[in-house]
Parts: C-alpha cells; sequence; structure tokens
C-alpha cells in the first residue's frame, strides 16, 4: 500500500513525534506488563500442583494485582497521549482546510455543494483522524502484543504455537474480507434508504396532486416496494453480520481447542507443565483482539485514505481571486470606469462591450429584467468574481491590480440575498470592525432604530436560530446598515430593498440621499421608484447597455424604462384598487 | 446523581401505555420472536461450557494422564463451537429480520396514514419533519426490538448462568469472587454517564461546528466583502477547539475504563488464587474448578455493561415510538361521510354559494364567494397574487373545508361526496409540475391503470408526443423529482397529457406565469384548447388567449368577487380587469419581444 494520500500527514505527525514516541513507550510498558500477567499466573498453578505455603499465593496475589495495576497506568496514558494525538491533528488539519476555504473565491462555492464541503470537513475529517489515533495505536499494539505474546508462546512450545495461531489469522482475513462486505452492503442498504427517503420526500412534497389524482393507494404500492426492497438488502447485510460475528467467535473457539486438546495431550506427556497450559490458554486469548483489530484497522486505512484525497482536494485547490503584486494604494476616492467590457461565464456571454464611466460621488442606477447581467457587474467591482484584465477600474487602476484588501475596505457592498450571521445585531452590523458611534448611525440610516428598539435586548438581540426572526425587509436593512458602518467611498446595493416595503424604502432613500451625495453609488434595482432620483439611470439588456439618462430623460424615450414606469404605476392602482369595495 | 431525564427508574406512567402499544407490532411475529428468545438463551447455556470442560480436561483427564480421554473432552468441545456458531448465527439471523419486517410494518403504517391525512396537516408540518417519523424515528424503534428487548435476556442468562455454575462448582469461592460484581456495576455506572454526558457535549460541539461551517461556507462572500476571514478564522479555531476538549474528555472515561475492568478482573484473580488456592493446597477444590473460576471471572463484565446500556436504547425507543403514534393518531379531518356519494357518471355543474374561507385561525382569504359553472363551460380566476384565487381552486377539489357557505358539484355539496371519486372526477394541472421519480409514461398515467395506448394518445393530442418521442428511451425515459432533464414548457406539456389522460369531467388549472420560447407558447395553447374541449374548466389565468376565450371571468381582489363578466364585457367597464389586462396581458399580443419586458416585473 503506498498511500499516497496519508503519506501526506507524515511532516504533521513528525511535529507530534514526542506525543508519539511517548505513546508507543506507553504502549510497549503496557504491552510488556500485560505479557508478563499469564507468566505469574503459570507459577502460580505450578507451584500449586506441587503444593506451596500460603504466603506465596499471597505473593502471586499481589504480583498480578501490582502488573495490572502498573500496566493500567501505562494504558491509561497509553490512550490519552495517542488517541489524543488524533485528536490534535484533527484539530490543526480541520483549522487549515477552514482557512483555506476562506481564500475561495465565489465561483468554488458556485460549484461545490455546501453540504459536500461540510461533509469532507466533518465525516472525512473522521475518518482520517481514525487512522491517526486507533488505526496507528491498534496497529501498534497489535504488532507489540503478537511479539510479545508469541515470544513467550514459542518458548513454551513452539508447535503448540504454530497450529494455535492458524485459526487466529483466519480471523485476520475474516475480519478484513467480511467487514469490506459489510460496507459494501451498509453502503447499499443507504442507498436505498436514500432512495426511500426521497419516495417519501417526493410524496409529501407533491401531496396535493396525490390527492389530486386519487393517487393514494398507488403512492402505498410504490413506497410498499422501496420498503421491500430496503428490508431486502438489510436482509443480505444481516446475512453476513450474522455469519461474522459468530465466526470470529468459532476461529478463536478453535485456538482454544487447539490449546485445550494438543496443550492437554503435551501436559500428559510432560512436555509443559499445567501453568504453562493454563498461561498458554491466557497468551492466545490476548491475541484475540488485536486479530480482530488488525483485519478492522487495513479497512480503517483504505477508508481513511480515500477521505484524506477528497480533503487534500480542498487544500490543493488554489485561490483564483488573490492579490498579485498589487499597487501601493491606499486611499481610494470612488471613480469607477468600465471599459470595454465584455464578460462570460462558463463560455456564456453575460456582459457585452460595456462603457460606463463613474465619476466619485455621484449615483448610477442600473435596471433591467432578470438575467441582463446587472448583479454580475456590480460584482466584478469588490473582484467577488474577476474581470479580464484592464476592463474595470477605480480611481484609474485596473482593479485586478489593487489589494483585495484595500479594495474591499473602500466598497460597502449589499448584496442581493442579504446574509446575517446567527450572532448579535450589532455584531452582524459591525461585521468589519468599524467604531462603536458608527453602528448606531447606520443603524439610523438603513431605519434599522424602530425595530431595534423594538427587540428584547435591543442591538445585543440574536439573530438567526438561535434568536429571533428578522423579516426579509429588516433582513435587508440589516445587511445595509452593516455596509454603511464600513463608511465606504463606494456603496453597492444590488436590488438590496426589494423586501422593504415602498414607506420604509422612502425613508432610507431619504436618509440615504445625505450619505450618496459624498459617495459613489450603485443603484441595482427592479423598482422605478428606488432609482428615479440617480443622476444617471442605465438600462441593460442581454449583458449591453440599452439606454442610459435621468428619469426624465428615460421616460420620454418611451424605451423599456419608460414601459417599467407605466406598469408599476398601474400596480400602484391596483394594490390600492380598494375604492369601489 | 445527574439530570432527571438520565434517571432510568422512574419511567413515566404513559410509558407502560407505549409500551404495550409497541409489544402489539410484536404479535404478528410472535413464533420468531419465540424461537428467538430460545435460541438466545440457548447461546447463554453453550456460552458457559467451555470453561467447565477445560475443569473437566484437567482435573479427570490431565491431571490423570488420560490422553484418549482428552481427546473425547476435545471433541465435546468441538461441539459446542459448532453449536455456538449456529445458535448464534440463527439468533442475529431471526432477530435482525424480525425487526427488519416490524420496521417495514411501521413504515408502511405511517405513510398509509401520511396519504389520508389531509392537506391542512401538510401545511403545519414541514416534509423534513414527517421524513424523520418513517425514517430516523422508526430505527430508534428498531433498536429497541433488535438489541434491545431479547438481548436484555440473554445479558441476564449469561449472567445469572455464570453464578450458578460457580456456585454449583463451590458456592464459598463463588461468593467470595462475587464480590467484585458489585463494583463491575458501579464501574460500568460512572463510566455510561460519564461517557453519555461528554457524549452529548461532542455531539453539541460537531451541530456548532456544523452550524458554524454551514453559515460560513454559504456566506462566504459576505465573509470575504467584509474581511472577516481572520476573524473567524479565530471564531472556527474556539469551536474546533471546544470540541477536542469535550472528546478529550470522552477520551479520557475510556482511558480510565479498560483498565479499571482489567483491574477488577484481576482483583477477581488474585481473589481466587488466594481463597481457592489454599483449597487447593487443602485438597478442598480442583485445579481445574480453579481455572475454570477464573475464566468464569473473565466474563462478568461484558454482560453488565450491555445491560446498562439497554437503558438508554429503551428511552431512546420510547421518546420515538411517542413521536409515531402522535402522528398515527392524527385524525384525517378531511374524510368521505358514511354512505357516501358516488355516482358512475358526473356531469361537472360546480357552484360556490356564499363561501368564506380562512386558513385556520389566519385572516379571511375568501368571502361571500358565489358562481355558478354549468357542465363545458370555462370559468377564468383573475386577480392579483394573494387575491384568493389557488383558495378557490382548493376548495373545490376538497383539499380544505369552507368555513361558511357551501362548494357544490352536480348540485351535491362536496362534503357529501366520496372523496376519491369527487377527486377522480377533476384533474388538477398546476404552474409548479409536480414529477415523480419514474419514467414519462408512468409520470402520465401515475398509479391508475392507464394502457399506454391512452398514455401516448393523450400525449399526442397536447403535442407532448413530439419532444418525447425524442427523448434517448421515449416513454421509457427516466425522470427525476426536480426534472432537470425537462424544461419548463416540457414540464407543462407533460402535465396536460397527465390531465387529458384521466380524462376528468373538470378542468381545474393554474395556468403557467414562466416564459417559454414562441414555438412551445404554441403548442401549449394548441395542447390547452384540447384539453378544455368538452370540460367543465376552471382557470387561474395568466394567458391572453385563455381569458379571451371563456365563458366567465371572475375578477377577485382580497378574497372577494370584484368584477364577473365577459372579456368584452370587462374591458368595456374600464374597472380593476382592464388595468389588470394593460398589465398581465396586453402585450401578449406584441409577440415573444415585449413578452421579456412583462417578465421583469412579474
Amino acid at each position: 500500500m503506498a498511500l499516497p494520500q496519508l503519506r501526506r500527514l507524515l511532516p504533521g505527525l513528525a511535529r507530534h513525534r514526542r506525543e508519539l514516541l511517548l505513546g508507543l513507550l506507553a504502549l510497549a510498558l503496557t504491552t510488556a506488563l500485560s505479557v508478563a500477567g499469564p507468566w505469574v499466573l503459570r507459577h502460580a498453578i505450578d507451584d500449586m500442583t506441587l503444593a506451596v505455603t500460603r504466603q506465596k499465593l499471597w505473593l502471586y496475589a499481589g504480583l498480578i494485582l501490582t502488573l495490572v495495576a502498573v500496566e493500567g497506568v501505562f494504558r491509561y496514558q497509553m490512550r490519552m497521549v495517542l488517541i489524543g494525538l488524533s485528536r490534535d491533528m484533527e484539530y490543526d488539519l480541520r483549522n487549515q482546510v477552514f482557512e483555506h476555504l476562506t481564500r475561495l473565491d465565489a465561483r468554488y462555492y458556485q460549484k461545490n455543494r455546501i453540504g459536500e464541503l461540510m461533509s469532507r470537513a466533518t465525516n472525512d475529517m473522521s475518518a482520517v483522524r481514525m487512522v491517526l489515533g486507533p488505526g496507528i495505536m491498534y496497529t501498534a499494539s497489535t504488532v507489540a502484543t503478537f511479539v510479545g505474546a508469541v515470544a513467550v508462546m514459542l518458548l513454551i512450545s513452539p508447535r503448540l504455537t504454530l497450529l494455535a495461531l492458524v485459526p487466529l489469522l483466519l480471523v485476520s482475513w475474516l475480519v478484513r474480507h467480511f467487514g469490506r462486505k459489510v460496507h459494501d452492503r451498509y453502503e447499499e442498504v443507504q442507498a436505498q434508504l436514500a432512495e426511500m427517503n426521497a419516495l417519501v420526500q417526493e410524496n409529501l412534497s407533491g401531496a396535493r396532486v396525490v390527492r389530486a389524482y386519487a393517487q393514494e393507494t398507488a403512492e402505498e404500492q410504490r413506497f410498499a416496494l422501496a420498503n421491500r426492497e430496503y428490508v431486502a438488502r438489510n436482509k443480505r447485510l444481516i446475512r453476513i453480520t450474522g455469519i461474522l460475528h459468530p465466526g470470529i467467535g468459532f476461529l478463536m473457539g478453535l485456538g482454544s481447542l487447539t490449546v485445550l486438546w494438543l496443550g492437554g495431550r503435551m501436559v500428559v506427556a510432560g512436555e509443559v507443565t499445567l501453568g504453562e497450559f493454563v498461561a498458554f490458554g491466557a497468551y492466545l486469548a490476548m491475541l484475540n483482539w488485536p486479530m480482530i483489530a488488525l483485519g478492522w484497522v487495513v479497512n480503517l486505512v483504505e477508508r481513511g485514505e480515500a477521505s484524506m484525497g477528497r480533503i487534500h482536494a480542498i487544500l490543493d485547490q488554489q485561490p483564483e481571486i488573490r492579490d498579485e503584486a498589487p499597487l501601493a494604494v491606499s486611499a481610494i476616492r470612488g471613480e469607477v470606469e468600465f471599459r470595454g467590457l465584455s464578460f462570460a461565464h462558463d463560455g456564456e456571454p453575460v456582459l457585452r462591450d460595456i462603457e460606463l464611466r463613474v465619476p466619485a460621488g455621484t449615483t448610477v442606477a442600473i435596471v433591467g429584467p432578470t438575467g441582463c447581467g446587472k448583479s454580475t457587474l456590480v460584482s466584478l467591482l469588490p473582484r467577488l468574481v474577476d474581470p479580464p484584465p484592464g476592463s474595470v477600474f477605480v480611481d484609474g487602476h485596473d482593479v485586478r491590480r489593487l489589494a483585495l484588501a484595500t479594495l474591499r475596505a473602500a466598497i460597502g457592498f449589499v448584496p442581493q440575498e442579504s446574509f446575517l450571521f446567527s450572532a448579535t445585531l450589532r455584531q452582524n452590523v459591525a461585521l468589519a470592525e468599524v467604531p462603536e458611534a458608527r453602528v448606531a448611525w447606520a443603524a439610523g440610516i438603513a431605519q434599522l432604530e424602530k425595530d431595534v428598539r423594538d427587540f428584547p435586548e435591543g442591538l445585543e438581540t440574536r439573530v438567526g436560530e438561535r434568536g429571533i426572526t428578522l423579516s426579509g425587509g429588516q433582513r435587508q436593512r440589516t445587511a445595509l446598515a452593516r455596509a454603511l458602518a464600513t463608511d465606504p467611498r463606494i456603496l453597492v446595493l444590488d436590488d438590496s430593498l426589494s423586501a422593504v416595503d415602498t414607506e420604509t424604502e422612502e425613508d432610507i432613500l431619504l436618509g440615504l440621499r445625505e450619505v450618496m451625495r459624498e459617495r459613489t453609488t450603485f443603484l441595482v434595482s427592479h423598482r422605478v421608484s428606488t432609482v428615479k432620483q440617480a443622476d444617471l439611470i442605465v438600462v441593460m439588456r442581454e449583458g449591453r447597455i440599452v439606454e442610459r439618462g435621468r428619469h426624465d430623460e428615460l421616460v420620454a424615450q418611451g424605451g423599456f424604462y419608460a414601459d417599467l414606469h407605466r406598469r408599476q404605476l398601474l400596480e400602484q392602482e391596483i394594490e390600492t384598487g380598494e375604492d369601489a369595495a | 446523581m445527574s439530570a432527571p431525564d438520565d434517571d432510568p427508574f422512574t419511567p413515566a406512567t404513559h410509558d407502560f401505555g407505549l409500551l404495550t402499544r409497541l409489544l402489539g407490532y410484536l404479535r404478528p411475529h410472535a413464533a420468531a420472536v419465540f424461537v428467538s428468545f430460545l435460541l438466545i438463551v440457548a447461546q447463554a447455556g453453550i456460552d458457559l461450557v467451555g470453561p467447565y470442560l477445560t475443569k473437566v480436561a484437567i482435573d479427570r483427564h490431565i491431571a490423570r494422564g488420560d490422553a484418549a480421554g482428552l481427546t473425547r473432552v476435545a471433541l465435546l468441545f468441538l461441539l459446542t463451537l459448532i453449536a455456538a456458531f449456529v445458535v448464534r448465527f440463527l439468533q442475529t439471523y431471526i432477530m435482525q429480520l424480525t425487526g427488519q419486517r416490524i420496521m417495514q410494518d411501521m413504515r408502511r403504517e405511517i405513510f398509509r396514514h401520511l396519504q389520508r391525512l389531509h392537506v391542512a396537516y401538510f401545511d403545519k408540518n414541514p416534509v423534513g419533519r414527517l421524513m424523520t417519523r418513517v425514517t430516523t424515528d422508526v430505527d430508534a424503534v428498531n433498536e429497541l426490538f433488535t438489541s434491545g428487548v431479547v438481548t436484555v435476556f440473554g445479558d441476564l442468562f449469561t449472567l445469572l448462568g455464570i453464578m450458578a455454575v460457580m456456585l454449583a462448582l463451590d458456592w464459598r469461592l463463588a461468593l467470595v469472587t462475587f464480590a467484585v460484581i458489585p463494583l463491575f456495576f458501579l464501574l460500568t455506572d460512572w463510566f455510561r454517564r460519564g461517557a453519555r454526558q461528554s457524549f452529548r457535549e461532542t455531539r453539541k460541539w460537531v451541530a456548532r461546528i456544523n452550524a458554524f461551517l454551514q453559515e460560513n461556507l454559504s456566506g462566504m462572500a459576505v465573509v470575504q466583502l467584509y474581511r472577516r476571514e481572520a476573524k473567524n478564522r479565530e471564531a472556527f479555531a474556539g469551536i474546533n477547539r471546544k470540541h477536542k476538549d469535550a472528546n478529550m474528555q470522552a477520551i479520557f472515561y475510556y482511558a480510565v475504563f479498560y483498565p479499571v475492568i482489567e483491574l477488577l478482573a484481576a482483583i477477581a484473580t488474585a481473589l481466587i488464587l488466594i481463597y481457592g488456592g489454599a483449597q487447593v493446597l487443602a485438597g478442598g477444590l480442583t485445579l481445574g474448578a480453579l481455572v475454570a473460576f477464573i475464566q468464569y471471572s473473565e466474563r462478568f463484565w461484558r454482560p453488565i455493561s450491555d445491560l446498562s446500556e439497554k437503558f438508554n436504547v429503551l428511552q431512546a425507543a420510547m421518546a420515538a415510538s411517542e413521536r409515531i403514534f402522535g402522528l398515527l393518531d392524527t385524525k384525517p379531518q378531511v374524510v368521505s361521510p358514511p354512505s357516501a356519494l358516488k355516482p358512475a357518471q358526473v356531469e361537472g355543474r360546480v357552484a360556490f354559494e356564499g363561501v368564506s374561507f380562512a386558513y385556520g385561525e389566519g385572516p379571511p382569504v375568501l368571502s361571500e364567494i358565489d358562481f355558478t359553472v354549468e357542465p363545458g363551460q370555462r370559468v377564468a380566476l383573475v386577480g392579483a397574487t394573494g387575491a384568493g384565487k389557488t383558495s378557490i381552486i382548493s376548495l373545490l377539489m376538497r383539499f380544505y373545508d369552507v368555513g361558511r357557505g357551501r362548494v357544490s358539484v352536480d348540485g351535491r355539496d362536496v362534503r357529501e361526496w366520496d372523496v376519491e371519486r369527487l377527486r377522480s372526477s377533476m384533474a388538477l394541472v398546476l404552474q409548479d409540475v409536480h414529477l415523480f421519480s419514474g419514467t414519462i409514461a408512468s409520470n402520465i398515467r401515475l398509479g391508475s391503470e392507464i394502457p399506454i395506448e391512452r398514455v401516448r394518445a393523450a400525449a399526442e393530442a397536447v403535442s407532448a408526443h413530439r419532444f418525447i418521442e425524442r427523448l434517448p428511451r421515449g416513454y421509457d425515459t427516466e425522470v427525476t423529482e426536480r426534472g432537470s432533464t425537462l424544461s419548463v414548457g416540457q414540464k407543462q406539456l407533460l402535465s396536460f397529457a397527465r390531465a387529458l389522460a384521466h380524462d376528468p369531467r373538470v378542468l381545474i388549472l393554474d395556468e403557467a406565469t414562466s416564459s417559454v420560447d414562441t414555438e412551445t407558447e404554441q403548442l401549449i395553447q394548441a395542447g390547452l384548447r384540447v384539453l378544455m374541449r368538452g370540460r367543465t374548466s376552471i382557470v387561474i389565468a395568466h394567458r391572453l388567449s385563455t381569458v379571451q376565450n371563456v365563458d366567465l371571468i371572475l375578477v377577485l381582489h382580497k378574497g372577494r368577487i370584484r368584477e364577473r363578466g365577459t372579456h368584452q364585457e370587462l374591458l368595456a367597464r374600464r374597472g380593476m380587469y382592464f388595468k389588470l389586462y394593460e398589465l398581465q396581458y396586453k402585450d401578449q399580443e406584441l409577440g415573444a419581444g415585449a413578452q421579456g419586458a412583462a417578465q421583469a416585473t412579474a
């Protein structure tokens, strides 16, 4: 076994060599002492056949107790150190994986499912840890016990040793062979379970259709089939687990049988003493567990190798968006320019020939149908996605030449989906380490103050899973406050007021007007009411800018923007159309 | 002592009721359970034979130099090994399989019950939670049957058997050796509590790690935008460390447990050596018995630690079964009345008379709805989102029952109908087409017995045949729940074929708003015409051609009918319909180009 993946853990293991050596030393001592135990028993029994004093019995009893007690101390040490070591390395490795994940860009997260990544940081991590902990410990222990016990057994009788070991070696083979089968069949059972789950899931989520087409009975039959298959697969699994455990017992029994029969005959023949006969049985019993462990560890290592490969797939992924010899720019004024920008995503053109200059301190609004490229355009600014070189400029510098930290610190970006962490409101707003006073100010502009007053603990109220649930509008306003609190030179609102009711939105916009006056602002929106005050309104269709101008100009033009304007007026009329009712 | 929920000795009174109800599931498998029980007793007995044979071998044969006798004992030993193997295999196999069968019954019962429950139940209970009932909870109960009830007896028999044999061999030495048994109990109890506590702790931190990862990975863009990477790494390392510490605690319990088990076994050996050895010297005990004693005493702790584990299994199973029975005891609220209406022919006259309705305790979503649809007529429901269109459909199909008023089909209140007959006279086509995993054909016929010819005919009639034929395996092409292999338009056509194949008297349709290419759009239009021909049709209309061609349009606003009439009448009135028309339908006249614009505001 070459184990190229697990091999890469060796440098990490070398860093823990002190613990490793200490643990292995404890293991060696544990084994030595436990091998000594039956030897005392041997003398005790032999002495009894010859008749000894009671004092000697006390001596033997005391010796056994002392041996086991001292051994216990080392055994404790061994487990604490060796298993603890695996937990330490797991801890390091998991931190390393997370650290690496924080460097990977948006595109990586689009390509990889979160559940998958989480499973690598947890399940796969466990599989690797099992190799480092129980894997190393039981391998070493098997080797040590084998060497120790077999040495003494050979001393008693080489012939008996060889014969008694045959069934034990079969145990290892059995565990390894059946262990793998058990694993495979278990996977089959799990696959069917997933199948059955999917069936239940689709049945329950389609409850209306099932009822509408009176399919209840048919669905029951479908489920019964899946259910039956699940039981059938379990049956296949049970058939081998049913054999495996009794089989191990049987083989071990064969070892004992050999000792009883052949060993007994040797006692009769005077080749070994009765004490040696009893001790031999005890040594054989000592080998039982290591033999099971051996087969088990091999499977463990196999799984660990596969898991390690999946973990390395994360660690080996180069971050695509990173600083590469950035310019020494520290302050940003906020002038933005898109120059002949064309951008494709997985071969699909998303943006075409975008030419747009936004002087520092002005507000530009971007409108257009879903999928026209508005969000992509603004996501290029903080380099959530990297634009082609020489197409997006801030203060005249290509954004790709600006340090990520500098660039992002200058941009307050409010994404479409407002993402809150399960932390307090204050922590959510002050995500980017901002002065205390700015949090309150930002919460004010975002019209969050009124809500905060109603919360049990004000800004210290926890949100998310273990806190209160915020409405869509409240979430968006929190995300807005977060961006404002960083006092950015460039503010980007990517359709981030869509869930805020129109009245509150007006209040927010009123407050923002002051803020926007001194900053470059990008407003992406569906709502005419949001954008009509902008210095420049840009309409995008299929990746191109098709209209540009101020509100009045665009309404007069009678294009897409004018139509949007007309529809929203209509919608408003219908909504408030209570009059006649 | 630890938390009250840890105490296994004070089961709540209702646990007994749960247990008897659970045992009811064993009844159909009584024979298997009985056999399994016998086997486990046999197994406990056979396990006792080994050390005893050692004693016999030493005392009667080895000590006396009787090699032939030794061979007989060895043969006997071999027999017990084989017997142990067979018995253990049979026991595991029968018990596990019975457990699986019981679970099969239980899952079937739960699933069947879920099919009978009213739609409103699913509004209140998320799918994920209900799925847990069918899977995780059933598994927890399974544990009780397979590793709980029966093996408890096995452990008890083993323990009592060892004690009995030891007492028979030498009761005084036996009593001396039994001194360690309480220590075993104390140790395993300490270990069980400690390990459980620390496992609870580790699970808590595993959950935290998961939650943190889930949150940070899904919000990585925000983390990066606000340059939070370092801080969050630190936070993660903190949680990670707590997780490690909790695990170290668990390791501690294991690290202590095993050495102490060995120490207890050593104490037993020491006691046997001192007390038994003295007797051997005095001639009161044979050496073989002494060796057998040592071997027996090493077998104490396994059944003891198993026994203490069983209480956990029992408690988990109780909690799970309580949840399962809670589900099974929920009465379906929409059921057919006794002597329900089950006419052979349905004409398809639909009437709403003064209908009001609210979901649960919520605000009214429909008030005073009155309208009649004659057989074969077409009605369109229009209005803004939340106007109550979908609720009307739901009441007609009797997904819910009205609050006030009455919904009737062919002049008889839907509540007088046999639910299945009522629904099978209708066909529902929703915007989001729900596909079941299976083939195209099975998605058209669903579970109904519809010959493939009719499936094809239906698909042809609604122009779905063409795209189906082009699929790799035609009607036998596999589709999945999300139906990712099919486009939105294709799914629409498929659902039309499904409705047509079921040949309903009343067609209920929620037209899709989603955009499709012009060609598909035309196919859908044509399909719709075929579908509605000769049937009472109630349509939530989003398409101009639909509203133009219906006999009656009902304009809903906030749960009331605001306007009614034909397309021309309503346009002439220049009221709410006129505005809706401007907003929703007018662009459709302009063709596909303007349609794109319409979606921007949809």
